[in-house]
C-alpha cells in the first residue's frame, strides 16, 4: 500500500542512531493461532556496505521480498507492504508476514536452511509464543528472543505506523446497506482518548488515554480461535479463509432465533426489534431446523454470533469509560468485512450514533510491529557475546 | 426469552395417566385463580386454593374438654405448581373464566387453551411477569436466593434471609436468549440490556456438535467433559513460563481455540466448553451491567439454569472474575415459577399482603429434582405451594429485623449437627402414629392417615439427609415446621392435644402447693438458679445424669446466668419483661406462672408470649388463655393486676 510519508512524521521517526542492531530486523509477534512477522529491508544501502553485506543477509533479504508465498502456509501481504520508512536511522520497506503458529517448527527449518543460526541476532517478539518458542529459536538458528510486553507493542506499533500512513484508519458508512455501504478513511490525528479491542484467537480490550498510555480494561475467551475452531467443527473447514467465505455466503436468520421468531413481531414495551437475533443458534435444537441448514449458515451465523458478543462487551465497556471511538484490529478482521460491518452497525445502533467503529489497514501487525521498534531500542550488547 | 413449546414435549404431557396429576395438582377443585406460563421446555402453572383442614378450637374450661371442629374454618392457601399438564375441562370451574398467560409460547397456545377450555385468555408481558414473581419470592419465601459456590465443600449453597428490602437488583434471565433487567422498585424496571448468547445458543450449538437433542442430556456430557481438550489455555500459548508471568495457567484464552487442528474431539469436553463458554459470557456481560450502574446483586434465572450445580458454578466463577468483588450473583431456588407467579399476581397486587410461607410438604425439594437421571414423569413435575398466613411482623424490639436469624445452628452445612438432629426426630416420627390417634380417639380413619402421615414424614427425612439444601437452610426450626405441616396435611392439628390438657391440669393442681413452698424462700429466683446451678454441676441426687453428660460445663456458649443474677440482685426492678413460654405442663404452669408472679410483685409488667401453632407438647397461645384464666382465680396469685400480664402470640 501507499503511504503518504508526510513530512512531519517521518522528521519524527528517524530514531537514536547511535546505537542499531545489526540486520536483519524483524519483530515478531507469536500469537495462539498466527505468527506475525515484520521485516525492515532497508532500501539506503550505500554501496561500500553493500560490498560487506555478508551472502546470508543477501539471501534472506531476497528470499523475504522477492516471495509472496512461504511453504504451504506462510504469506507475505504485499498490499500492505510500507515504502519509504524511516526505522533506526535506515530508510527502507516494512514488510509483513504470517504464518500458522502451528508451523513454527517448519519456519524454524526454513530459518536454518538459509544460514539463519550464523548470523547471531536478536529477534524482538512478544505473544505467548515469545515464551514458549524462546529455547528452540536459541537452540536451532541461534536467536535470542527478546521478549517485549504484548500490548505495549500493539500501542506502540499502532501509533508509530497510523503516523506514517494518513490512511490507515478507515470507518464503514451505511454498514447495514449493500449498495450504498462504503469505506471511508478516517482523520485519527487526534486520537485521545479511543479504546483498541484486539480480536486474535482471543480479545483483549484497551483504553488508551495518551500516547503510550492505556490499561487493560476486560477482555474474552470468545474471539477469532473461538469462530475458527466452531467453524471447523460444524462445517469441516480447515482455514479462516474458508470459513469466511463459506460465511459469506450463509444466511443466519435460518440458524438463530429472532425476535419476531418468538414474539411474532416486535418485542415492543422495551423497544426490541422483531429482526433482532434473539438467541444465537436458537433454532438448531429442532431436527428439522438442522436438516435444513447448510454449513454455509452455519458458518455465518458462528461468526454473527462471535462478531455481536464482542460488540456487546465493547459496548459496554466503552458506555463505562465514557469512550466514543472504538478501533478494532487483530486478525480476525483480516478479509472479514461481515464482521466489520456488523461491529460498525452495532456500535452505531445500540448507541444511537453515539460510538463509532474504526478499523486500521495493517490489522493484526501492530504488535510484530511494536517488537521491531523495541528492537531499535535495545543495545547492542548481549549480540557482541554471542 | 422463551421459545416455542416442542412438539415433543407436548406428546409426553398427554400420556400423563389421570391419578398422578391430580396427587401432583393438590387442591385443584377449589382452585379459583390460574396463570400459565408457557416457555421454551416447560409449562408451568399457578392457581389459588382455599383448603380445609381439622383445626383445635378450646371450649371454656368449664365445659368438657377440647374437642375437634369437624366443620373446620378454612385456611387460604396459594399454590404455585409447576408441571406439564394436560388440562380437563371439568377441572377449571365455572368461576375461573380468565386464564392468565405469559412466556413465549403463550402467542402460540392462546386459541388452544381458549377452544379446549372455553375460558378468556389475558397475555401479560413475559419480562413484567419474571419481575414481579421474583419480587414476590425475594420477599416471602424463606432462604428463596442463595449463592452458590462449589468450592466451599459442604457450604456449597450459601441462602439470604427474605427481607423486604431487596431493590435495586439486576434480573438476568437465560433462555433461550438473555435479557437483563434493573430493577428499582415494584413499579419501576426495565431492559436495559440482553445477548442473543443464551440458553438456546447452548441447546443449538450443543445438538449440532454431539447430535444430542435433549437438553438434559447436553447437561449430564457437560458434567462429565473437560473443556481444556478444546479450547485455547493461555499455557498452551506461553508454555512452561507462567508463574515468572503472574498468568493463571488454566485461563481460557481462546474457547474452542484448538479445534481448528484437524483432528476429533470427545463430545462431552466439546460440550463442557460450550457450557463454560456461554456461562462465562453471560456473567461477563451480566457484571458488566452491574458495574456500569451501580447494583451489588445479581439474580440469575431461566431455563439455561435450572438450578444445575455445573452452570450455576460456571456463572458464579464467571461474576466473581469479573465482578471484581463489587457484584454477587445469586440463584433463586424457585427461579422456574417466577414467571407463572408473576402472571398471577398481576392484578392482585392489594391481595399480596400479609404473609406467606413455603409449604415444605406441598413443596418439592427442588435442588434435587433437577438433577441428572430424574427421566420419568412424576419425579421431573416440581411443586412449590406457599401458605398464605396471617399477617406476621418482626419482633420489634430486634436490632436489626433484616439481618437476624432465629436458628442457631446451620444444619445444611453442618454435617454432625444435622445426623443428630434428623436422627432425633426420626426416632419422635416413629411415636407419631401413636401420639396422632390418642388425639382423635373417635375417629376411625386416624390410623389409616396417620401411618401415611409417617410414611410421608420418613421419605422426607431421607430425602434431607441426602439433600440437606433442597428447601433452604436445614435449621431445628425448618424440621419442625415440616413435621407441624405434615401433620396438618393429615388432618393432625395437635397430636399432643390430649397429653398437653392432661399434663396442665396435673400441673395446676399442684400449683398451690408450689407457691407456699416458694414463698418460704427469701429470694425465690436465685436460689431456684443456684438450684438449678447444683443439679447440672454437682452430684446427681435427682436422676439427671443423663441430661448432664449431655451438657457442658460452664461458661455455655451462650451463657448469661451471672449477668442476669447480678441484675437481679443489685439493679431496679424491670419496667417490662417478655417470657416466652416452652412447653406445656410442669414447664408453664409451675416454673413459667410462678416466675411470672415474682416479677409481678416487684412491680414489673410481663408479657407472656406463646405460639399460635401447634409445635409438639409446647404451650399455644389459645391452650395458654384458658390455663392463665384458671390460675388466676387461685387465691394464691396474690391477684396481679389484669392489665399488667399481656398474653402475645408467637410464630
Amino acid at each position: 500500500m501507499s503511504c503518504n510519508n508526510s513530512g512531519s512524521n517521518s522528521a519524527n521517526h528517524p530514531e537514536e542512531t547511535a546505537e542499531v542492531p545489526p540486520m536483519p530486523w524483524f519483530g515478531m509477534d507469536i500469537g495462539g493461532s498466527l505468527t506475525k512477522l515484520v521485516y525492515f529491508e532497508p532500501m539506503d544501502i550505500p554501496p561500500d556496505e553493500q560490498d560487506l553485506e555478508v551472502e546470508t543477509l543477501k539471501n534472506i533479504r531476497r528470499y523475504l521480498t522477492n516471495n509472496s508465498a512461504y511453504g504451504n502456509t506462510g504469506h507475505r501481504d504485499a498490499h500492505l507492504q510500507m515504502n519509504g520508512v524511516y526505522i533506526g536511522g535506515r530508510k527502507g520497506i516494512l514488510h509483513f508476514i504470517r504464518f500458522p503458529t502451528s508451523e513454527m517448527p517448519n519456519f524454524l527449518d526454513l530459518a536454518k536452511s538459509k544460514g539463519m543460526a550464523t548470523l547471531a541476532s536478536t529477534v524482538c517478539a512478544t505473544g505467548g509464543g515469545a515464551y514458549k518458542f524462546e529455547q528452540q529459536f536459541l537452540n536451532e538458528v541461534n536467536m535470542t528472543l527478546h521478549k517485549f510486553d504484548e500490548l505495549d507493542s500493539l500501542i506502540r506499533g499502532m501509533e508509530f505506523i497510523e503516523g506514517y500512513c494518513s490512511s490507515e484508519c478507515y470507518y464503514w458508512e451505511n454498514p447495514k446497506d449493500d449498495d450504498k455501504c462504503r469505506k471511508v478513511t478516517f482523520d485519527f490525528s487526534r486520537p485521545y482518548p479511543f479504546m483498541v479491542v484486539n480480536v486474535g484467537s482471543g480479545v483483549s480490550i484497551l483504553v488508551v488515554t495518551g500516547a503510550g498510555k492505556f490499561r487493560r480494561v476486560t477482555g474474552t475467551s470468545l474471539g477469532g480461535g473461538t469462530f475458527l475452531g466452531l467453524c471447523c467443527l460444524l462445517t469441516g473447514c480447515t482455514s479462516f479463509e474458508e470459513a469466511i467465505k463459506l460465511a459469506a455466503k450463509g444466511d443466519s436468520t435460518k440458524v438463530d432465533k429472532l425476535v419476531k421468531d418468538i414474539y411474532g413481531g416486535d418485542y415492543s414495551k422495551f423497544g426490541l426489534n422483531g429482526d433482532l437475533v434473539a438467541s444465537s443458534f436458537g433454532q438448531m435444537n429442532l431436527e428439522e431446523r438442522r436438516e435444513a441448514v447448510s454449513k454455509e449458515d452455519l458458518a455465518k451465523a458462528t461468526l454473527v454470533t462471535i462478531t455481536n458478543n464482542i460488540g456487546s462487551i465493547t459496548r459496554m465497556c466503552a458506555l463505562t469509560e465514557g469512550i466514543e471511538r472504538v478501533v478494532f484490529v487483530g486478525n480476525f478482521l483480516r478479509v472479514n468485512t461481515i464482521s466489520m460491518k456488523l461491529l460498525s452497525y452495532a456500535m452505531e445502533y445500540w448507541s444511537g450514533g453515539a460510538l463509532r467503529a474504526l478499523f486500521l489497514e495493517h490489522e493484526g501487525y501492530f504488535g510484530a510491529v511494536g517488537c521491531l521498534l523495541e528492537l531499535m531500542r535495545t543495545s547492542n550488547g548481549d549480540q557482541s557475546e554471542s | 426469552m422463551e421459545g416455542p413449546v416442542s412438539s415433543k414435549n407436548s406428546d409426553r404431557i398427554a400420556s400423563l395417566p389421570l391419578h398422578d396429576y391430580t396427587e401432583v395438582f393438590r387442591n385443584l377443585s377449589n382452585a379459583r385463580r390460574f396463570a400459565i406460563d408457557i416457555g421454551g421446555s416447560l409449562t408451568k402453572i399457578a392457581y389459588f386454593s382455599t383448603v380445609s383442614h381439622r383445626r383445635v378450637t378450646l371450649k371454656h374450661p368449664d365445659e368438657q374438654g377440647p374437642e375437634l371442629s369437624p366443620t373446620s374454618p378454612s385456611k387460604s392457601n396459594g399454590s404455585e405448581e409447576e408441571s406439564s399438564p394436560k388440562f380437563e375441562t371439568n377441572l377449571v370451574g365455572n368461576d375461573n373464566k380468565i386464564i392468565k398467560a405469559t412466556g413465549g409460547g403463550a402467542h402460540k397456545y392462546t386459541n388452544l387453551i381458549k377452544e379446549k377450555l372455553s375460558v378468556e385468555v389475558d397475555k401479560e408481558d413475559e419480562m413484567t411477569c419474571l419481575i414481579k414473581g421474583s419480587n414476590f419470592l425475594l420477599k416471602n419465601v424463606s432462604d428463596e436466593a442463595f449463592k452458590y459456590d462449589k468450592t466451599r465443600k459442604n457450604k456449597e449453597y450459601q441462602f439470604q434471609r427474605p427481607t423486604r428490602n431487596i431493590f435495586p437488583y439486576l434480573l438476568v434471565n437465560i433462555g433461550s436468549g438473555v435479557s437483563i433487567l434493573k430493577v428499582d422498585s415494584e413499579e419501576q424496571y426495565n431492559r436495559i440490556g440482553g445477548t442473543a448468547t443464551g440458553g438456546g445458543t447452548f441447546w443449538g450449538l450443543g445438538s449440532l456438535l454431539t447430535g444430542k437433542t435433549s437438553f438434559d442430556e447436553l447437561l449430564d456430557l457437560a458434567e462429565i467433559g473437560d473443556h481444556r481438550n478444546v479450547d485455547m489455555l493461555v499455557q498452551d500459548i506461553y508454555a512452561g513460563s507462567l508463574t515468572k508471568l503472574g498468568l493463571e495457567g488454566d485461563t481460557v484464552a481462546s474457547s474452542f481455540g484448538k479445534c481448528m487442528l484437524d483432528k476429533t474431539f470427545d463430545k462431552a469436553d466439546l460440550v463442557r466448553s460450550l457450557l463454560f463458554t456461554i456461562a462465562n459470557d453471560i456473567g461477563q456481560i451480566s457484571s458488566l451491567y452491574a458495574l456500569r450502574y451501580g447494583l451489588k446483586k445479581i439474580y440469575f434465572g431461566g431455563y439455561f439454569l435450572r438450578n444445575h450445580p455445573v452452570s450455576m458454578s460456571a456463572i458464579t466463577f464467571s461474576v466473581n472474575f469479573w465482578g471484581k468483588g463489587e457484584v454477587e450473583g445469586l440463584f433463586l431456588r424457585h427461579e422456574g415459577y417466577v414467571g407463572a407467579i408473576g402472571a398471577f399476581l398481576i392484578g392482585m397486587e392489594d391481595e399480596q399482603d400479609g404473609s406467606w410461607a413455603e409449604n415444605f410438604i406441598g413443596s418439592s425439594g427442588h435442588l434435587c429434582a433437577s438433577g441428572p437421571g430424574s427421566s420419568d414423569i412424576l419425579s421431573s413435575i416440581e411443586r412449590l405451594e406457599i401458605d398464605k398466613l396471617e399477617p406476621i411482623g418482626f419482633f420489634p424490639l430486634l436490632k436489626s429485623s433484616c439481618d437476624y436469624t432465629p436458628d442457631t445452628l446451620d444444619l445444611s452445612s453442618d454435617a454432625e449437627a444435622r445426623d443428630y438432629w434428623l436422627q432425633c426426630f426420626q426416632a419422635w416420627i416413629d411415636k407419631v402414629p401413636m401420639r396422632a390417634i390418642e388425639s382423635q380417639q373417635n375417629t376411625p380413619s386416624a390410623l389409616d392417615r396417620a401411618l401415611r402421615c409417617r410414611q410421608k414424614l420418613l421419605a422426607r427425612f431421607q430425602l434431607l439427609k441426602t439433600y440437606p439444601f433442597a428447601y433452604g437452610t436445614l435449621s431445628v426450626r425448618s424440621l419442625l415446621d415440616t413435621i407441624e405441616q405434615t401433620l396438618r396435611e393429615y388432618d393432625f392439628p395437635d397430636p399432643y392435644l390430649a397429653q398437653k390438657q392432661l399434663e396442665n391440669s396435673v400441673a395446676i393442681s399442684e400449683f398451690e402447693a408450689r407457691i407456699q413452698y416458694l414463698d418460704t424462700l427469701d429470694d425465690p429466683v436465685l436460689e431456684l438458679i443456684e438450684e438449678v446451678s447444683q443439679i447440672l454441676e454437682g452430684p446427681d441426687n435427682f436422676g439427671f445424669a443423663d441430661a448432664r453428660n449431655k451438657l457442658q460445663s460452664r461458661p455455655w456458649l451462650i451463657d448469661g446466668i451471672d449477668a442476669w443474677k447480678d441484675r437481679i440482685q443489685n439493679g431496679p426492678p424491670h419496667k417490662c419483661v417478655i417470657i416466652f413460654v416452652d412447653n406445656s405442663g410442669y414447664d408453664f404452669v409451675l416454673g413459667a406462672l410462678p416466675l411470672v408472679r415474682w416479677f409481678l410483685q416487684r412491680g414489673t409488667e410481663v408479657i407472656i408470649s406463646a405460639n399460635t401453632n401447634p409445635a409438639l407438647n409446647d404451650m399455644t397461645f389459645a391452650e395458654m388463655l384458658p390455663v392463665l384464666e384458671q390460675i388466676s382465680e387461685k387465691p394464691f396469685t396474690g391477684k396481679p393486676a389484669a392489665q399488667s400480664v399481656r398474653p402475645a402470640e408467637t410464630s
